[in-house]
């Protein structure tokens, strides 16, 4: 690959580096992850306009109902609508994840430029840092700390953040490390500004893409978590709907009515696709020509 | 330096990392909001019982003598009594120890087995269309729950499909273990391959550019020697790391699926002392993981320092 | 005159990229006769390293040979199929690289690297390959070589390294050995050390060379003959002693003017004006004419052949007399 390189440069080509406005629509993966993200999202929001029951009101004479012009997807074992509590189950959830993905994101930055640009013994306690928490499976880690504090979403929040900054603070650093030695940075200082105006005017824009990038692709581990909480009974609490609860309710009929378990399911792998989607497409648009 | 003296520097490297750990599953406890005592006894509390489990735990002490305590009895191998079945934690996780083991071992060799030869193909391919299909695998199969994969793969060959498998269950003798760990080992390594595919295939793509592969072409061998014993053993080099970091995600998998299956492992067993509100236990297989992610990690540094010789010459 | 053993004739190659092709070559032409060393001369992007790959069919991913004909040993490989090419690279043709600690096997032995091609394409005993390994580790020149090919790469240096590639190259026992700036990545002592082990090599085993370079002078002292690329096309071709005496190209010229440090101590050191042209759209007629001193209308009409100015000389240029002329009243080398 040197050698292509090499022949194309010195051929002279000059490279114009299009701006992301431009090419944002001609990138398929990026289109198709937020078309997709799009429609749930809308989905989401659009909740009450969309559903004729609530997620929460049962109806006891018609349970475990198949689909039905009055259920489109059937009900529960309490006669919930399934439709209804999944549009109203992404509500929740998807609402959580984003929520959970700012916190770990937002500290992670800071102590990732923190510790890239001063190096030290920030450096070294961040790192120290970082190796412990890296030391649990994640979940293991997650499920014990919701357990010790209770469960419920502000326990999701609290626990995912403590263990999420990591990744963070691991991609900031390295791109901090690179980019302290470039010339804007090295002008910077020369030219007297103060630590925390390079730090937070001039490194933060150039270095934060690469985070914001693994944002998305962290939203989907972060879904995954929530729900995975949620059919171990540790997440968001009943009677808010949650896909993980809905599994979990439906694999008690899983010989007879496998579908209450397996469309709750399919709602995660299609969100995570779309933000997965999503991801690369960004990936693409901000990688440096 | 040799490899002996490599992972001697290691081992001294984790020390403070083990310290860090035992610090941050010691504090769980606190992290209990209002009285820890009272919370976990739960139902059963009693002004006596709080005032026991309090001493007994020396939680009216100050935090560094109750950490000493904690410290005092992990390297003496006690971590705690079971408050449900009144045994020593320690007892109950490596009596269920081997089920993960297994579990982990298992899925290990299956998403390896599946991992190397679809990467190998798609880079061989690539941009062709063996490659987009393999590349559907991570984009797609990173968002599928592992749990939910588990109940999918359950639903479908556990209860349908002539039943080849169990639903759950240990199994005996080594045979009944491989047949009844399956379907999980299955999902554990359904649930890691997809990286695996990736990070294998950007790898070999990479390696497969480099000025050495083009050096083992011009020696004329055939394309599938340049790939395996050039490209291949290159590419292993860097995956091994990252197999190392996913194992550590796995082993947290486990947990999931133990539950799933209704295996007797140590996940299952943290689950039940969740629900029973058994804080000790939880405490000592939180820490049990901590050490094997731990080894993981310290066994992939050595098997990559094993298979690349210029590491340790850092 | 005896067949050549390798013969390009009208080379093209295109590179396929996002908003077009780009043509690397477009018009390089040259032969090998068995035994002899030919330099090929040119800057950066003047697609000497893409024409030598093109030798061997191991163009970089995008790259494709769209016109021309390369012929080694009387097949031609353009229009062979792959396994043709895999057969000819090592036993007829090898290739040794510019960086050789990107171009060997990081993590595989040097001695193993060696016995590579005798064990698996020669099809000897590990035996007999590891002792061909050594004994060709003996000839170019490592010392104590049972102990270093147990060695890894990393841990030899520079001059070893590209040693232990010249060894590979030759492991196969080929009649044509090719060379992409072989020296450019080393130190000027251990440069000359290698181009001597070149030199001595092609002697003792009468193996034809083709060797790629931007240095004049190395190409001096290891080739009788040489071609000069610009642009993507064979500009001149010649004797090397005819040529530095009396080249026919103004490209050349220049190039000869430009060399600081030869045999003559001049009063001035000039350089070419201008930058050589973008491949993507080159220049109308000879791709030389907006940096050329002698250039004349006729020289944009139309694209120029290469003519052959002499035996075994050719030039692409309409007014070659002009350049000739020049180095005559002014010579580039001493006793010329």
């Amino acid at each position: 690959m040197a050698v292509a390189a090499e022949a194309v440069v010195e051929a002279q080509i000059v490279e114009h580096r299009r701006g992301f406005a431009r090419r944002w629509y001609r990138t398929p993966s990026f289109v198709a992850g937020a078309s997709i993200l799009g429609l749930i999202v809308l989905a989401a929001l659009a909740a009450p306009l969309i559903t004729n029951h609530g997620p929460t009101s049962q109806d006891l004479l018609n349970t475990l109902q198949g689909p039905s012009s009055k259920h489109w997807l059937g009900t529960d074992d309490l006669g919930r609508d399934v439709w209804s509590r999944l549009v109203y189950g992404a509500r929740t959830d998807l609402k959580v994840a984003f929520l959970a993905v700012l916190f770990p994101f937002s500290i992670g930055t800071v102590i990732g430029l923190l510790s890239g640009y001063y190096g030290g013994w920030v450096d070294t306690i961040t790192n120290w840092l970082v190796n412990i928490v890296v030391a649990f499976p994640f979940y293991v880690l997650i499920i014990a700390l919701v357990f010790a504090l209770g469960p419920g979403t502000s326990s999701i929040y609290i626990a995912i953040t403590i263990v999420g900054w990591v990744s963070y603070a691991r991609i900031i650093r390295g791109e901090v490390l690179i980019a302290k030695r470039r010339d804007y940075v090295l002008a910077a200082k020369s030219g007297g500004l103060s630590d925390a105006r390079i730090l937070f005017r001039h490194l933060l824009p150039n270095v934060v893409t690469q985070a914001i990038v693994f944002a998305c692709s962290d939203i989907v581990l972060d879904i995954l978590a929530i729900i995975t909480l949620g059919y171990l009974g540790l997440g968001v609490q009943p009677p808010t709907p949650d896909w993980g609860r809905m599994i979990a309710d439906g694999q008690t009929f899983l010989t007879t009515h496998w579908e209450l378990s397996t469309i709750p399911g399919i709602a995660v792998v299609i969100t995570a696709l779309g933000l997965s989607l999503l991801a690369d497409g960004l990936a693409d648009l901000l990688r440096p020509e | 330096m040799t490899l002996g003296v490599y992972v001697l520097r290691r081992l001294l490297q984790l020390v403070p990392i083990a310290l860090g750990v035992t610090v941050l599953v010691f504090f769980l406890i606190h992290l209990v909001p209002g009285d820890p005592a009272r919370t976990i006894l739960g139902n059963q509390a009693t002004p006596q019982r709080i005032a026991l489990l309090r001493h007994s735990w020396g939680l009216d002490r100050p935090l560094y003598v109750q950490y000493g305590k904690f410290m005092d009895r992990v390297v003496h191998g006690n971590v705690g009594d079971s408050l449900f079945y009144g045994v020593s934690a320690g007892h109950l996780v490596l009596q269920r120890l081997p089920v993960t083991l297994w579990l982990i071992g298992f899925g290990t060799l299956l998403s390896i087995l599946l991992a190397v030869p679809l990467a190998a193909i798609a880079a061989r391919n690539r941009d062709r269309v063996p490659d987009h299909l393999v590349r559907v695998v991570p984009l797609v199969g990173l968002g599928f729950p592992p749990f939910w994969l588990g109940i999918i793969l359950l639903l479908v060959f556990g209860l349908h499909l002539g039943r080849p498998f169990p639903v759950g269950g240990y199994g005996s003798g080594f045979v009944g273990h491989l047949h009844s760990m399956f379907l999980p080992a299955l999902t554990v390594a359904f649930a890691i391959t997809p990286i695996l595919i990736r990070s294998l295939r950007a790898s070999l793509l990479e390696v497969l550019e480099s000025e050495y592969v083009t050096t083992a072409r011009s020696k004329g061998l055939s394309e599938r020697r340049v790939l395996m014993r050039h490209a291949l053993r290159n590419a292993v080099v860097s995956t091994v790391t990252v197999l190392g970091v996913n194992i550590g995600y796995l082993v947290g998998g486990t947990l999931v699926i133990e539950q799933v299956y209704s295996l007797p492992g140590i996940g299952q067993l943290m689950i039940n002392s969740i629900n029973q509100r058994d804080f000790p236990v939880v405490q000592a297989v939180t820490l049990v993981f901590a050490v094997m992610v731990v080894i993981v990690y310290l066994l992939s540094d050595v098997v990559h320092a094993l298979l690349d010789p210029r590491v340790r010459f850092d | 005159m005896s067949e050549p053993l390798l013969r390009v004739r009208d080379l093209r190659v295109e590179f396929a990229l996002a908003r077009g092709t780009l043509t690397a070559v477009d018009g390089a032409s040259f032969d090998v006769h068995r035994g002899e060393a030919l330099g090929v001369v040119g800057e950066s992007g003047s697609g000497k390293t893409i024409a030598l790959r093109s030798i061997v069919g191991l163009l970089p991913r995008g790259a494709k040979i769209t016109g021309g004909t390369v012929e080694v040993d009387g097949v031609d490989v353009t229009a062979a199929g792959e396994d043709r090419r895999r057969e000819l690279r090592g036993t007829t043709v090898s290739m040794i690289f510019q960086e050789p600690m990107t171009a060997l096997n990081p993590v595989m032995r040097v001695g193993d690297q060696i016995a590579e091609e005798p064990l698996v394409r020669l099809g000897q005993s590990r035996r007999a390959a590891k002792a061909d390994a050594l004994e060709l580790m003996r000839l170019v020149g490592i010392p104590d070589p049972v102990r270093r090919a147990e060695h890894y790469p990393h841990e030899l240096s520079g001059g070893m390294r590209q040693r232990v590639m010249i060894a590979i190259a030759l492991s196969g026992s080929p009649k044509l050995i090719l060379c992409d700036e072989p020296t450019t990545a080393l130190d000027v002592t251990i440069q000359d050390q290698i181009l001597k082990l070149l030199q001595r090599l092609q002697r003792e085993l009468d193996v034809a060379l083709v060797f790629v370079s931007h240095d004049l002078a190395v190409i001096a002292q290891t080739c009788r003959r040489l071609a000069v690329m610009y642009a993507g096309q064979v500009v001149e071709t010649g004797e090397v002693e005819t040529v530095f005496r009396e080249p026919r190209h103004p490209y050349t010229l220049g190039l000869l003017r430009s060399v600081p440090d030869f045999d003559v101590v001049r009063e001035r050191l000039a350089s070419i004006p201008g930058a050589p042209p973008d491949l993507a759209s080159p220049p109308q007629g000879c791709r030389f004419h907006p940096r050329c001193a002698f250039v004349q209308d006729d020289c944009l009409a139309s694209a120029i052949p290469l003519l052959e100015v002499g035996p075994g000389r050719a030039a692409r240029c309409l007014h070659h007399d002009q350049a000739a002329a020049d180095a005559r009243r002014e010579p580039v080398v001493a006793g010329a």
